[in-house]
C-alpha cells in the first residue's frame, strides 16, 4: 500500500481527515521548501502538495501565480524538485505529491517523469489541465504513482463516475468555480459532488480551492476526507519574505503558525 | 474519448472546470455546424455586413516586379473592419446568441479579432470584455480606441510579458468564473476543442472563395498558397478547402522576430517543439524545461508561442511547410506592396508577402501563387514609420 492510502487508512481508524497544505516549490527557494515542508509536518500536516513552478498557468489565481514567478526567478526545475523530495525521503515519510502543469511533465518525457518521481518517493501527482480522456498515455507508464484526478461542482455525472473509478490516491475536489484563491464563503456546492462520488467509490475525497481559515478547514473535514489550503499559506509566506536571508528560523515559524492554527493539530 | 485531434495534436488539455463548457460548446457547435438555418443566416451576414465575397486580385505590378510566378492577393483587408477576423467573430456570436449567452469576451493581440468581436457584439447588443496584453494596449493604441468606440470594455492585461499569451490566460480565467452567461470568442485556431475546428469552419470562406475564384481567373488551381501564421487561423481558413488538392502547395510564414537565433522571434515552427499550450497539444516555443518562452514580433498578431493544432498536423505530414520571415523583411514588404499595388498591408500579412517576394522569382511564369492578404496595414503605419525613423 501507497503512502497516500496508509495515511488515509490509519487517519479513518483515528476519526481524523487529512490536511494538505499546498507549497510551490521553490517559493522563495528549494532550502526554505524543504524546511517548510518538514515545519508542516510537525504543525499537523498529513500529506504535501508541492507546486511545480509554471510561466503560464491557466487554473491558478494571482497568489499562486505570484509564488511561481519567486521560484522560477531562481530557476526551479524538475531535476531540483525531484532531488529535493529525494533529500526530504532522508528525513519524513510523509506522502507527497506533486501538482504541475502537463507541459511541464510531456516536456520531462511522460516515461522520465514516472521513473524518476518513483525513484526519489514522490506518492503522487495531480495535473490540473490533465483531464480524464487525455490522461491514458500518462496513466500507462505509472506503477506506484499515484494519479489524482480532479472533478468541479460543474463536472457531469457521467465524468463524476470515470473520475471516481480512475482516481488513485484520493479524488480531488474543486469546491468554488473559478480559479484558486482565499475566499470569504466557502461554496457548499461541492457537498452534493460528493455525495455523488461517494456512491461510486470509496476512494477518499479531498477539497480545495478556497480553503482559507480554520473554520473552513473544520467545515470541510465535516464531509470530505481531506481539506487542501494553497493560497492562504503562499500569501503568509509572501507577508514574511522580508525576514530572509537574515531570519529564516522566524520565517519557518510564522508560516508554520498559520499551518498549525489551520490544521488545528499543531504538533510543534 | 479524446475529441478534436489532428494526428497527435490538439485535443482537449483544460482544467476540469472547462471542460463541461467546452462540452457544451462543442455540443451546440456540432448541432448548428449543419443546421441550414444557422448557416443561412451566416452567410448572410457574411454578405450583407462583411462585405463578402472579397477579390482575387491579380498583383500584375507586384507579379512584373519580382519577375516570376503569377501572384493573386485574397483581399481578406477590404472585409468591413478591414481584417479575415471578422469571418470567425461573426460566426461565433452567431453560435453565442443561439445558446442564449448575455456576453462575449475575447483576447487580442494586434486589437484586431478584439475590434472584430467589439463589432459583432454590438451588432447584436452582447455585452463585451476584451483582454489584451498592456504592451499591446499600448502599441495599438487605435484598436484599444475602436474597440472602446464600439461598446466594449477593454482589459490590459499586466501579467508576463503583457502580450497575447498572458491575454489568453487571463480571458480564459475570467470565462472560468462566469461561464454562465458569457460565450469566450476566441480569435484564432488554437485552444482546446471544439475552438481549432470552428474557427477553421468560419474561416473556410476564404479558401473555398479563392478557389472559385482562382479557376474563373486561370482555369485552373494554383501552384503555391502562402498565408501568414500566428495562431493560424487565416492560414488554415485558405488551405482548408485545397488540403485534398495535392498538387496545390502550402506555406505558412511565420515571425522569426530579429532573426531565429535571438531570443527575440515567434518562430513556432523553427524553433519550438511539441507540447501543450493553451488547453491544446501543438508545437510551442519552450525552454528545456517546458516553460512557455517570451515572444517577439514587430507584429502583434503573430506574437505566439503556440500555433493552432492542425498546422502542427499539416507540417508533420508534410502537407504544409512553414517558413520564418523577420520583422526586417515584413517591413520592407510592408513598404514594396503599398508602393508597387497602392495596398498597405497589415504587418502580419506583410510576413506573406516577403516570402512571397523570396518565391516568386524562383518560379516559372505561368506558375500560380494565391497569398491571403489577411488584413489593412492602416493600424500598423506608426510602428512602420517608427521602425524607418520617421516621426509623425
Amino acid at each position: 500500500m501507497g503512502r497516500i492510502d496508509s495515511a488515509f487508512k490509519r487517519l479513518k481508524s483515528e476519526g481524523q481527515q487529512a490536511f494538505i497544505p499546498f507549497l510551490m516549490a521553490g517559493d522563495p527557494n528549494l532550502e526554505m521548501t524543504k524546511e517548510l515542508v518538514l515545519e508542516a509536518q510537525r504543525r499537523g500536516a498529513d500529506i504535501i502538495e508541492l507546486g511545480i513552478p509554471y510561466s503560464t498557468p491557466l487554473a491558478d489565481g494571482p497568489t499562486i501565480q505570484r509564488a511561481a514567478k519567486r521560484s522560477l526567478k531562481n530557476k526551479t526545475n524538475l531535476t531540483a524538485i525531484f532531488s529535493l523530495v529525494e533529500e526530504l525521503r532522508e528525513e519524513t515519510q510523509i506522502p507527497i505529491l506533486l501538482m504541475g502543469y502537463y507541459n511541464l511533465i510531456f516536456s520531462y518525457g511522460l516515461e522520465n517523469f514516472v521513473k524518476e518521481a518513483e525513484r526519489v518517493g514522490v506518492d503522487g501527482v495531480i495535473i490540473p489541465d490533465l483531464p480524464l480522456g487525455e490522461d491514458q498515455e500518462l496513466r500507462a507508464y505509472s506503477n506506484n504513482l499515484d494519479i489524482v484526478l480532479l472533478v468541479a461542482t460543474n463536472t457531469t455525472d457521467r465524468r463524476l463516475k470515470a473520475a471516481a473509478q480512475n482516481s488513485s490516491g484520493f479524488i480531488y475536489a474543486v469546491s468554488t468555480p473559478g480559479v484558486t484563491g482565499a475566499r470569504e464563503d466557502l461554496s457548499l456546492e461541492i457537498k452534493k459532488v460528493i455525495d455523488k462520488l461517494r456512491e461510486y467509490t470509496g476512494t477518499p475525497i479531498a477539497v480545495g480551492f478556497g480553503i482559507s481559515k480554520p473554520e473552513h478547514v473544520k467545515d470541510v473535514h465535516s464531509f470530505a476526507d481531506g481539506a487542501i489550503v494553497g493560497s492562504a499559506i503562499i500569501k503568509k509566506i509572501e507577508e514574511n519574505l522580508a525576514l530572509l536571508p537574515d531570519s529564516e528560523e522566524e520565517f519557518i515559524a510564522k508560516v508554520g503558525e498559520l499551518i498549525g492554527e489551520l490544521s488545528g493539530r499543531d504538533k510543534g | 474519448m479524446s475529441k478534436g485531434k489532428f494526428g497527435e495534436f490538439g485535443g482537449m488539455y483544460a482544467p476540469e472546470i472547462l471542460v463541461p463548457v467546452l462540452e457544451e460548446l462543442a455540443k451546440a457547435y456540432d448541432k448548428y455546424k449543419n443546421d441550414e438555418e444557422f448557416q443561412e443566416e451566416f452567410k448572410y451576414y457574411l454578405k450583407q455586413y462583411v462585405g463578402r465575397a472579397n477579390p482575387l486580385y491579380y498583383a500584375e505590378r507586384l507579379t512584373k516586379k519580382l519577375g516570376g510566378a503569377k501572384i493573386y492577393l485574397k483581399r481578406e483587408d477590404l472585409n468591413h473592419m478591414g481584417a479575415h477576423k471578422i469571418n470567425n467573430a461573426l460566426g461565433q456570436v452567431l453560435l453565442a446568441k443561439r445558446m442564449g449567452k448575455k456576453r462575449v469576451i475575447a483576447e487580442t493581440g494586434a486589437g484586431q479579432h478584439g475590434v472584430a468581436t467589439a463589432t459583432v457584439a454590438s451588432m447584436f447588443g452582447l455585452e463585451c470584455d476584451i483582454f489584451m496584453g498592456a504592451e499591446d494596449v499600448r502599441r495599438q493604441a487605435l484598436n484599444v480606441f475602436r474597440m472602446k468606440l464600439l461598446g466594449a470594455n477593454v482589459v490590459a492585461v499586466e501579467e508576463g510579458t503583457a502580450t497575447l499569451t498572458d491575454a489568453v490566460d487571463a480571458a480564459l480565467r475570467n470565462w472560468v468564473e462566469r461561464s454562465e452567461d458569457t460565450f469566450y470568442l476566441l480569435g484564432s485556431a488554437v485552444g482546446p476543442h471544439p475552438y481549432p475546428t470552428m474557427v477553421r469552419d468560419f474561416q473556410t470562406v476564404i479558401g473555398e472563395e479563392a478557389r472559385e475564384q482562382i479557376l474563373e481567373a486561370e482555369g485552373r488551381l494554383p501552384d503555391y498558397l502562402v498565408a501568414c501564421v500566428g495562431g493560424g487561423s487565416n492560414a488554415i481558413g485558405l488551405f482548408y478547402p485545397f488540403i485534398e488538392d495535392k498538387d496545390v502547395k502550402m506555406v505558412g510564414v511565420e515571425a522569426a522576430g530579429q532573426g531565429v537565433d535571438t531570443d527575440k522571434h515567434a518562430a513556432t515552427f523553427t524553433k519550438g517543439k511539441k507540447g501543450i499550450i493553451h488547453g491544446y497539444k501543438s508545437y510551442v516555443l519552450q525552454d528545456e524545461g517546458g516553460q512557455i518562452m517570451p515572444v517577439h514580433s514587430i507584429s502583434a498578431g503573430l506574437d505566439y508561442p503556440g500555433v493552432g493544432p492542425e498546422h502542427s498536423h499539416l507540417k508533420d505530414i508534410g502537407r504544409a511547410s512553414y517558413e520564418a520571415v523577420t520583422d526586417d523583411e515584413a517591413v520592407e514588404a510592408f513598404k514594396l506592396l503599398s508602393k508597387a499595388e497602392g495596398i498597405i498591408p497589415a504587418l502580419e500579412s506583410s510576413h506573406a508577402i516577403a516570402y512571397v517576394e523570396k518565391l516568386a522569382p524562383k518560379l516559372d511564369k505561368d506558375q500560380i501563387i494565391v497569398m491571403n492578404l489577411s488584413g489593412r496595414g492602416d493600424k500598423d503605419v506608426y510602428t512602420v514609420a517608427d521602425k524607418m525613423g520617421v516621426e509623425i
